[in-house]
């Protein structure tokens, strides 16, 4: 087993102790109705974790996610409104959020300043103009929105896999393309790893970083499209704080915060055991839905710990200055 | 090795300079195909700035340029790759986090249809590596192998593309004995398929193992070349040092201050750590300053630090009064009054942005824990005692430190750790980056300190120095202590011909 994997295995450790922990304690939790929920449940968080995958494996964070969805939603609700086709509103929020996107990563790497602070910048900006727009929730009423929340392919017993859940594995299936099938991937895992080695080695630095936060732009709208269509609505305080359930699901699935190790696949696992979590609370009923919060709290904690620990001996041979 | 062939590269004239300093001024350069060629020199002589102008890192202000006859423009780092010339440098410059395979083939995976084909990709790092016959998995992260594995990666690296000239900069500097066999061993295969290597060492032993030919520069200038076997160590040795070295005028120290036949206050006994120090026999008794001397990367800091505890001894033992000790770290040697000025006084020694007065107090505050504070009033007048007692010229005690020039920064280098009351001070390289005046003084101090019944140990890389103020001087050369001289014997001749000896 290599070290760098550990993180990545222990989360699925983890995922399945919690199921497994799920299926004995209580009855009717291993159906794939309780699956196709947590699927359906976690989809938008888990589509804006897989596009904050590049950002953090880059060694960056974007703190704009959450506002990014909400902002989405409430453009999207406006929009259709307006007699916009839902896809075209999508389609031109796609556009911004690439700009927007480019743009942060652009003065992350060309003036050097804190990802943080950038995209603090940026939350602060788009949730302001959830209220330019709006004050109050606008539904969303379109024959093309009702059908994506109706959408149902069933499963084998009770359950099925929805809308949400199919637009959260399609974008599973292109962050896992782009990471680990070109040269950009490479060079994201390359940059986070170590950037100035990077740069000797002939890698785009720059344009890799601006990528990142476009490609996590990107990311950020469809799970705002998601979140929207799901709840036929658009609400300017909507998913305030899932930039940090985001960033809670990679971590927990094995990337490391200082960049450069981690895979895709296990932001969904880390996404999925935060809504296993989440329904174990639930199903138990006689503990309050603040235990959510402490327990991937303290899960959170255990893992920046074991990855800590981990990496020390990976990189204890090679650079003792540098770890 | 065809030398009546036209050479590979011949730099000519070569000219750089940098603000307030003359890098590089008309430096000649050639290097022939299929040659190890050693670039030798201390500390500022332009091997490193010589280096980047071929591998376009920086322009030369003047002189030209000729690879196999023609001259080239070299205007960035791809575009000296793109001509052939790669360089791996002694910092391995590859991603740790990355595997093998991945750090081989960064920006040149093979690709099908916009997506990198990696059975393809990773059969080309194998073939890269099975060419230099290095076996080692290439799926492993780079960062969990051997300094010695990495550093033939980067050079497989460099080599998997095509290449006229490989230039290694002190490829060896953190290598064992066996891992420098392995790599010139690999070196010679390299050679021999008629590519020429640019070899940049402080290991003068090294030279005489691998290479075929020596330039060295001194001060920016070109010193002199030749084949190895023309070039005889005491000339190479000279010939860096680049002194005039039968004069010594300078005053010797008096041995009175020297307390006969006591036990030392500090013996180093076959202390050393691998990878870093071979063991070293060392003592010093109170009143009496012993010298470190040996070329650039001959261990003079590493062995200043091992004494410090700044990196810890993996062999032998350090004794103090007689009796052995182990420190495991700076705070504990400190607690029994050591004191150790650093080398780089920007980085390690000073904080530039407080006062004089509080860098001042550091070691002392240090010494008495952090809940007995040192009174303001206590503060002001021992930084006033230090500033007279030292002559460091600064307006008031509350100038930032960063303010002050070279020669009084280490003054108050100094001055916080005598407030201290230190045993055994250990200075590295206190003349370094301070001007005359100011090095004379130096000088003065540790004469006067030794007098007063200090033990120091001196590391210094200016032989007249050395030669000022030392009762005994230790010889080192590439990482191990060679000889030691003492009293009158001590001359910048014997010593020069103890780091040249084999």
């Amino acid at each position: 087993m290599r070290e760098r994997r550990l993180p990545i295995m222990a989360t699925f450790v983890v995922f399945v102790l919690l199921y497994g922990l799920g299926g004995l304690t209580f009855d009717h939790f291993m159906s794939t109705r309780v699956f196709g929920n947590l699927l359906t449940d976690n989809a938008f968080v888990i589509i804006a974790g897989l596009g904050m995958t590049f950002v953090i494996l880059s060694g960056g964070i974007d703190l704009s996610v959450g506002s990014m969805i909400g902002f989405v939603g409430i453009a999207t609700a406006t929009l259709v409104s307006h007699g916009v086709h839902p896809l075209v509103a999508i389609m031109l929020l796609l556009v911004l959020g690439v700009v927007l996107g480019a743009a942060m990563g652009y003065v992350i790497d060309a003036f050097e300043i804190q990802p943080f602070i950038v995209t603090l910048t940026a939350m602060f900006l788009l949730r302001g103009l959830c209220f330019v727009i709006s004050l109050d929730s606008v539904p969303i009423k379109h024959p093309f929105v009702t059908a994506f929340s109706d959408f149902q392919i069933p499963l084998p017993g009770d359950g099925w896999v929805s809308g949400p859940a199919l637009v959260m594995i399609a974008m599973l299936i292109v962050a896992l393309v782009i990471a680990h099938l070109t040269r950009f991937g490479a060079n994201v895992y390359a940059v986070g790893g170590d950037a100035a080695s990077a740069l000797l080695l002939g890698v785009p630095v720059r344009r890799t970083i601006v990528g990142v936060y476009a490609l996590n732009g990107a990311f950020g709208v469809m799970a705002g499209a998601t979140y929207a269509f799901y709840t036929s609505s658009g609400y300017p305080l909507a998913a305030s704080g899932v930039e940090l359930d985001a960033i809670a699901s990679v971590v927990i699935g094995g990337t490391l915060l200082t960049g450069g190790v981690g895979l895709v696949i296990g932001t969904v696992f880390g996404g999925l055991i935060q809504g296993l979590i989440q329904t174990l609370i639930i199903f138990d009923g006689s503990l309050d839905s603040w235990w959510i919060r402490i327990v991937i709290g303290g899960l959170l904690f255990v893992f920046i710990v074991l990855q800590k620990v981990i990496m020390r001996s990976v990189t204890a041979l090679g650079s003792p200055q540098a770890a | 090795m065809d030398v009546s062939a036209r050479p590979r590269v011949a730099m000519r004239g070569i000219t750089k300079t940098f603000p307030g300093v003359k890098a590089l001024d008309g430096v000649d350069f050639t290097l022939q195909p299929g040659e190890v060629h050693a670039l030798l020199g201390e500390n500022g002589a332009g091997k490193s700035t010589l280096i980047k102008v071929l591998t376009g890192v920086l322009q030369a202000d003047a002189g030209t340029v000729e690879l196999d006859g023609k001259v080239v423009r070299i205007g960035s780092p791809a575009q000296a790759q793109d001509l052939g010339i790669n360089t791996v440098y002694q910092e391995v410059n590859l991603v740790p986090t990355l595997s093998v395979a991945e750090n081989l083939t960064l920006e040149r995976q093979i690709t099908r249809f916009g997506l990198v084909d990696w059975k393809k990709t990773t059969a080309r790092a194998e073939a890269a590596l099975a060419r230099l016959g290095i076996a080692v998995d290439v799926g492993r992260s780079l960062g969990s192998c051997s300094l010695a594995v990495q550093q033939l990666v980067a050079i497989a690296r460099a080599l998997d593309r095509e290449t006229r000239v490989l230039v290694l900069d002190e490829p060896t500097a953190s290598l064992d004995a066996r891992e420098v066999e392995r790599l010139f061993s690999v070196l010679s295969d390299i050679r021999a398929r008629g590519i020429s290597i640019v070899f940049i060492t402080h290991f003068i032993d090294q030279v005489y193992a691998i290479a075929d030919r020596i330039t060295v520069l001194r001060n920016g200038r070109f010193a002199g070349t030749g084949p190895v076997a023309e070039v005889p160590r005491m000339r190479l040795v000279t010939m860096m040092l680049g002194k005039q070295i039968e004069s010594d005028f300078a005053a010797r120290p008096t041995a009175d201050s020297i307390v006969e036949g006591a036990t030392p206050l500090v013996a180093a006994k076959g202390l050393g750590r691998s990878r870093l120090m071979q063991p070293i026999d060392l003592s010093v008794r109170a009143g009496e300053v012993v010298g470190l001397a040996g070329l650039l990367g001959s261990g003079r800091t590493e062995t200043a630090k091992l004494l410090f505890g700044a990196e810890k001894a993996d062999q032998g033992r350090l004794e103090i009064d007689g009796e052995a000790v182990s420190l495991k770290s700076p705070s504990q040697a400190i607690a029994r009054g050591f004191g150790f000025c650093p080398e780089d006084r920007k980085h390690d020694g000073l904080i530039l942005g407080l006062s004089v007065r509080e860098n001042l107090i550091l070691a002392l505050q240090c010494r008495r824990g952090w809940w007995r504070q040192l009174s303001r009033a206590e503060q002001d007048r021992l930084a006033g005692e230090m500033i007279q007692a030292l002559g460091i010229a600064t307006p008031d005690a509350e100038k930032p430190v960063g303010q002050l020039s070279g020669g009084n920064q280490q003054k108050v280098i100094l001055a916080r750790w005598l407030l201290a009351k230190p045993r055994f001070l250990i200075l590295d390289e206190p003349t370094r980056g301070i001007d005359i005046g100011a090095h004379a003084e130096i000088v003065a101090l540790i004469r006067r300190l030794c007098r007063e019944g200090l033990a120091l140990v001196v590391a210094s890389s200016e032989l007249e120095e050395i030669v000022a103020f030392s009762h005994r001087v230790v010889v080192l050369r590439d990482r191990r202590k060679v000889s030691e001289i003492a009293g009158e014997a001590i001359s910048q001749k014997t010593i020069v011909e103890a780091i040249a000896n084999s």
